[in-house]
């Protein structure tokens, strides 16, 4: 069957599945408690997973399958950009468990409920083999999410849920008549069968379009974006973590799995549109970032600005490119997510996020202070965090297709230094001048422990980003020669010129 | 263990320990364990650099692990060990752990001496991997570390809104240079798919003539990418268009500005330019850049320096003048000549600025030279070394007999490449760099006249009225008002002593090394022998240019500090539009404040009221929403139950999905 003898994926949708039911009939206590030994169950079986992992080995690993009806089949494998998708999410699940210990205090056993259907739900998006299997818990998987902002958050929750939905509505309709469509064209509702089914190229590009407007919100992209700081700003800030740390990472999974692979000519006729949106986002989402006062927006427009780094990395169709979209979009779900965790920590004790109202934190919270400063930079990124390594690759990689799209991409690292240093200088600096700022205390040892292992895995994706590259290699290396026969010209036309003799020599030594 | 990885280990160590640690051991271990590991690592340093000088080393690459491998494009983390670096090596710890030791004395009273002890070994640490890299990105990761590190250490009084408001300026304004390194490396990836820098180096030669697109023109590809990297360089040395953040980040504690804004960090740029010359010596256009830049840099800033009041500033402008005179060596071949200013000027400008710190220190935090006066008596070991310092940077010396004080080789050597080099741009150089001279020897005197002789002015100082509880009113004649300025203690005198025999011996002990041996170089920079050979051969005014230069700034400063004090102000009435302009550093910051700064915010609250909610919004989900309401009172409805609409829209989606596949199977 697998390399484990035992249907392990399964197994991390069931078990989660078992435990949300159970914790609909437990008290506040023993849900929480229920909850977090799931998830940290969840996370061994994702270590299992990875350690068993064979890197080079087949393209599809872990395969399960049984047949329902029809061509419907509960068909679950993945490969290594699913494992590590994954792995995000497993490891993000016990976190979120955390930063909720104290500051949800309602209706806590269906919360539990809502975070472990929403682990099944992302879990079986990234190991999905069946494509309709892949549609109904990829649109699920909104609806815990609904649940979690209209339950449990702020005053304007029902707004933010009903743009949420009106965005998603659109995109999930048109998308499942393209799935309907492709499977009687193929004849099979497979995915590795369907990766290497060439549709005609005119009936790709309305089906590029439709996979397209579901995914360019779920990304989000501008100008379909307005939901999300909407979304931020109203969900809890374990409801913030996941939604910033895993399901933004939903489009780009998708881009990855259906748009590029499947319809490889329609990904290259709409090239000028990615990189048209991408542009526009990287600049205007910054800048709109720049002028927030409140923390959540301002770290939801960057989250904008960061994925339009993944969307121009994907399409610069060659390998950097990708492996450099894959990892910023791993490193985005450790860093925004441990953002919001930081901007949790501060709302926690003042309730609000508005970031006028802070000051001085450096003085009496320092090792907040510090942990705060290490993400703003990974943010940024600086070498040496999980930011650099991906960001850098998508970059390399888009120069070789468009010089000038990478210099206006690039003008991002200029801005987010601007309004993540302004947001830090606002939050951290200063003198404490409110008499509540100066009272709160700093990071207990239940955010120490929520924050700590982000910090450890953001260092370690940036100093030694092999252990998260090396799994993702060969399917990069399977989508890019998939993809190569539609992959664009670059527009950089390196022409030799005569060759020329350097006059001066090179330190030969000759010195009188 | 090999001793370069100790080196570059050790500081991060230190930092590591005494950052996180000090709650556990404590603030004096963790000063102990900081200064005592860049004692260590400039102890190793020396013997290599000596045995560069001595030719008994030859360059190595010692492989630290793996760092990036995708595809074509894989590099590690290694550590290159060459003349070049060496030269870096001895530059960096020396001055580092100098100014560790003279910390002890000068952030003696601060609550929070761990976390500035960690934050200098921490900056330490990414300059020596910036120096030791052996691929563009692993300079680029010491470029963006130092950048770190300088935006921590001038923000390291955070309460203050100014060092605030002076650290995000650096960074930010730093990134703008990066953003020309980061498209360097992309272009230079994509020409000769490595980030290697022995191999670009390699092949960079038979680059040269071809050409390549760069958005939407048609560019000789070597001066593109030259040019792009250049763009780096000048952010991180301040050269003029990106040198607003380098004066405003005096607000930095001195101990940093000596180190990172004079002898060390600020050269990055220098370096890489000298770690890459062959590259650059394959476009005439990007030399020719450099070169002119770098003297409008140096001209720019010597003006600006001229009529600054604050002591800092003054040498904070002098910095960036040098910092043009090294590139312009650059930029007119003589590679050798640039790092042998910017191994002088490490010691004699990090004596300049710790030196002013003492003044700072003996005058109760004090920075301004019109409140200072008559200095030489009561700290009189500080004004030797400041002396020291002056000489050295002016380029005292006496041309027949091939001595004189550290900047009387480098910076006169400087000069004399300039005009040998016989090119037209070359001849600019040549005339800038003996006006800026002059300039040069003129601030110089300026802050030495000011501080240390003439009457005491103390008494206008707020600081010194603090300090003695005086106004100047009630002191009356008595213009110290009693105050009295302290020498500093031995902790920093020390450093003051090191690097003022550095000041005085290190141009005439190491002259003929840098300058006039290419083994000594043995391929690290792209010497140019016949350079160095028409340097020695240019005609007798030439070379008394510089000196004389040198003795007219003395002499007006004298003509104007010492004996008539009345004349700068009527001179500075007399040319007042151009006082003001100078006064006010060429109105850079107001400019950028204009075209950059506000219109960035105004955009972003454009896009932010009139796009995403004005427009977006209104006309999407708000819009739909309206239409609907507008239509019938389905809104309610629809509103309140949105949720299960779209599990009923989904779930309805599906159903058909699933009699549709049912259909099928049985077909």
């Amino acid at each position: 069957m697998n390399q484990l003898d035992f249907p392990i994926l399964s197994l991390m949708m069931g078990l989660p599945m078992a435990a949300a039911i159970i914790c609909l009939f437990l008290n506040a206590q023993a849900a929480r408690w229920l909850a977090l030994a799931t998830t940290l169950a969840l996370f061994v079986l994702g270590i299992v997973l990875w350690a068993n992992y064979d890197i080079g080995g087949p393209q599809w690993q872990y395969v399960e399958r049984s047949d329902l009806f029809g061509n419907f089949a509960w068909a679950l494998g993945i490969d290594g950009i699913s494992m590590m998708l994954i792995m995000l999410t497993v490891f993000l699940m016990p976190i979120c468990i955390g930063a909720s210990w104290e500051s949800i205090q309602t209706r806590v056993g269906e919360y539990m409920a809502a975070f472990l259907f929403m682990e099944v739900l992302m879990i079986g998006v990234f190991a999905a083999q069946d494509i309709f299997l892949f549609y109904i818990l990829f649109e699920a998987g909104l609806i815990p999410m609904y649940l979690i902002i209209g339950i449990w958050g702020g005053a304007n929750r029902i707004y933010a849920s009903y743009k949420f939905f009106l965005y998603t509505l659109l995109g999930s309709v048109v998308m499942l008549i393209a799935m309907l469509w492709m499977v009687q064209d193929a004849g099979t509702s497979d995915i590795p069968t369907l990766l290497n089914y060439d549709f005609a190229p005119e009936a790709q590009t309305w089906l590029w379009l439709a996979f397209f407007a579901s995914f360019a919100v779920k990304m989000p992209m501008w100008p379909v974006h307005t939901w999300l700081p909407d979304a931020h700003v109203q969900a809890p800030t374990a409801g913030s973590v996941i939604l910033a740390g895993v399901l933004l990472k939903m489009g780009g999974y998708g881009f990855l799995r259906f748009s590029l692979p499947m319809f490889p000519e329609a990904s290259e006729q709409f090239i000028w549109l990615v990189f048209g949106l991408s542009m526009v986002a990287v600049i205007y989402t910054s800048l709109v970032a720049l002028v927030q006062q409140d923390m959540k927006k301002l770290i939801a427009y960057s989250s904008v600005a960061h994925m339009a780094i993944v969307t121009l990395g994907l399409f610069a169709f060659n390998r950097q490119g990708i492996e450099g979209a894959v990892i910023v979009m791993l490193s985005h779900g450790l860093v925004s997510g441990a953002l919001f965790l930081c901007v949790g920590v501060i709302y926690d004790r003042l309730h609000t996020r508005e970031i006028d109202r802070y000051g001085g934190l450096a003085i009496n919270m320092p090792k907040y202070a510090i942990l705060f400063l290490l993400f703003t930079m990974a943010s940024i990124g600086l070498p040496g965090t999980s930011g650099f390594v991906g960001e850098f690759l998508s970059l390399i990689g888009l120069y070789e297709v468009n010089s000038w799209v990478t210099l206006v991409a690039t003008t991002g690292i200029i801005l987010g230094a601007g309004y993540m240093l302004y947001l830090y200088r606002r939050v951290a600096f200063g003198e404490l001048v409110h008499e509540d700022v100066k009272a709160m205390p700093d990071l207990s040892a239940r955010e120490m422990a929520l924050l700590a292992p982000i910090a450890a895995a953001v260092m370690w994706m940036g100093v030694y980003p092999e252990s998260f590259m090396a799994p993702i290699r060969g399917d990069v290396g399977a989508l890019v020669a998939r993809i190569d026969r539609a992959a664009p010209e670059g527009d950089a036309h390196l022409k030799m010129g005569e060759a020329k003799a350097i006059a001066k020599d090179h330190a030969e030594g000759e010195a009188h | 263990m090999n001793s370069i990885t100790l080196i570059v280990f050790l500081p991060l160590l230190a930092a590591i320990v005494a950052g996180f640690g000090n709650r556990i051991i404590g603030n004096v271990p963790a000063k102990v364990i900081t200064t005592g590991a860049l004692f260590a690592a400039c102890a190793l340093s020396w013997p290599i650099f000596i045995g560069f000088v001595s030719g008994t080393s030859s360059a190595e690459v010692v492989p630290v692990m793996t760092w990036i491998i995708s595809g074509d494009l894989n590099f590690d983390w290694s550590l290159r060990v060459d003349t070049l670096t060496a030269v870096m090596l001895v530059v960096v710890t020396t001055v580092s752990a100098l100014v560790h030791l003279y910390s002890w004395g000068y952030m003696d009273e601060d609550p929070d001496q761990p976390r500035f002890f960690a934050y200098l070994s921490l900056f330490t640490f990414a300059m020596l991997m910036l120096v030791t890299a052996n691929n563009l990105v692993q300079m680029f990761f010491g470029w963006e570390g130092v950048g770190l590190a300088s935006y921590l250490l001038i923000g390291f009084w955070f309460k203050k809104p100014s060092a605030n408001a002076a650290a995000i300026k650096a960074f930010v304004v730093n990134r703008v240079g990066d953003l020309g390194f980061m498209l360097g490396i992309f272009a230079t990836f994509l020409v000769f798919g490595t980030v290697s820098i022995p191999e670009i180096l390699e092949a960079a030669p038979g680059m040269a003539g071809s050409t390549i697109t760069f958005a939407g023109m048609r560019l000789d590809t070597m001066t593109i990418i030259c040019l792009l990297l250049f763009i780096g360089a000048m952010g991180k040395s301040a050269q003029l268009g990106l040198h607003t953040w380098l004066p405003d980040a005096m607000e930095g504690p001195t101990p940093v500005s000596a180190l990172i804004h004079a002898a060390t960090m600020v050269t990055a740029g220098v370096f890489m330019v000298c770690r890459l010359s062959p590259m650059f010596e394959t476009s005439d256009v990007a030399l020719t850049v450099v070169t002119v830049v770098g003297a409008c840099t140096a001209i720019f800033a010597a003006t600006v320096g001229l009529v600054q009041n604050d002591i800092k500033r003054v040498i904070a402008y002098s910095t960036c003048s040098q910092l043009g005179y090294m590139f312009f060596a650059a930029g007119v071949g003589a590679y050798n000549v640039a790092m042998f200013h910017l191994f002088t000027h490490a010691f004699f400008k990090a004596l300049l600025f710790l030196g002013a710190g003492s003044v700072i220190h003996a005058m109760h935090h004090e920075q301004d030279m019109r409140y200072y006066g008559g200095l030489r008596k009561e700290i009189p070991l500080t004004f030797w070394a400041m002396m020291a310092g002056t000489l050295a940077i002016t380029g005292v010396g006496i041309y027949w007999l091939h001595a004189g004080f550290a900047g009387f080789h480098s910076k006169d050597a400087i000069i004399e490449a300039a005009f040998a080099s016989g090119s037209q741009v070359g001849q600019f150089a040549f005339f800038i760099g003996v006006l800026a001279a002059l300039l040069t020897s003129f601030y110089s005197w300026r802050l030495m006249f000011l501080t240390f002789w003439g009457k005491p002015r103390w008494i206008q100082s707020e600081h010194i009225q603090h300090s003695v509880h005086k106004t100047p009113e009630q002191a009356g004649d008595d213009t110290t008002g009693g105050y009295h300025p302290h020498e500093s203690p031995l902790t920093m005198l020390v450093p003051l002593g090191v690097l003022s025999v550095g000041a005085v011996f290190a141009g005439f002990v190491f002259s003929h090394a840098f300058i006039d041996d290419g083994g000594f170089w043995n391929g690290a920079i792209a010497y140019d022998a016949g350079l160095m050979h028409a340097m020695h051969e240019v005609p007798l005014w030439v070379k008394l240019s510089a000196t004389a230069a040198m003795l007219s700034g003395l002499a007006t400063a004298y003509f104007m500090y010492f004996r008539g004090t009345d004349r700068p102000a009527r001179l500075a009435a007399t040319f007042s539009p151009l006082y003001a302009f100078f006064f006010n550093k060429w109105y850079f910051d107001e400019l950028y404040d204009r075209i950059f700064i506000r219109p960035a915010f105004w955009f972003g609250r454009l896009f932010w009221k009139k796009g995403d909610e004005g427009t977006i919004d209104r006309f999407g989900p708000n819009g739909i929403a309206s239409v609907i309401a507008s239509g019938s009172g389905v809104m309610k409805r629809f509103q309140s139950g949105y949720l299960y609409t779209y599990a009923l829209v989904m779930l309805l989606g599906l159903a058909a999905a699933a009699t549709w596949i049912i259909v099928q199977g049985a077909s």
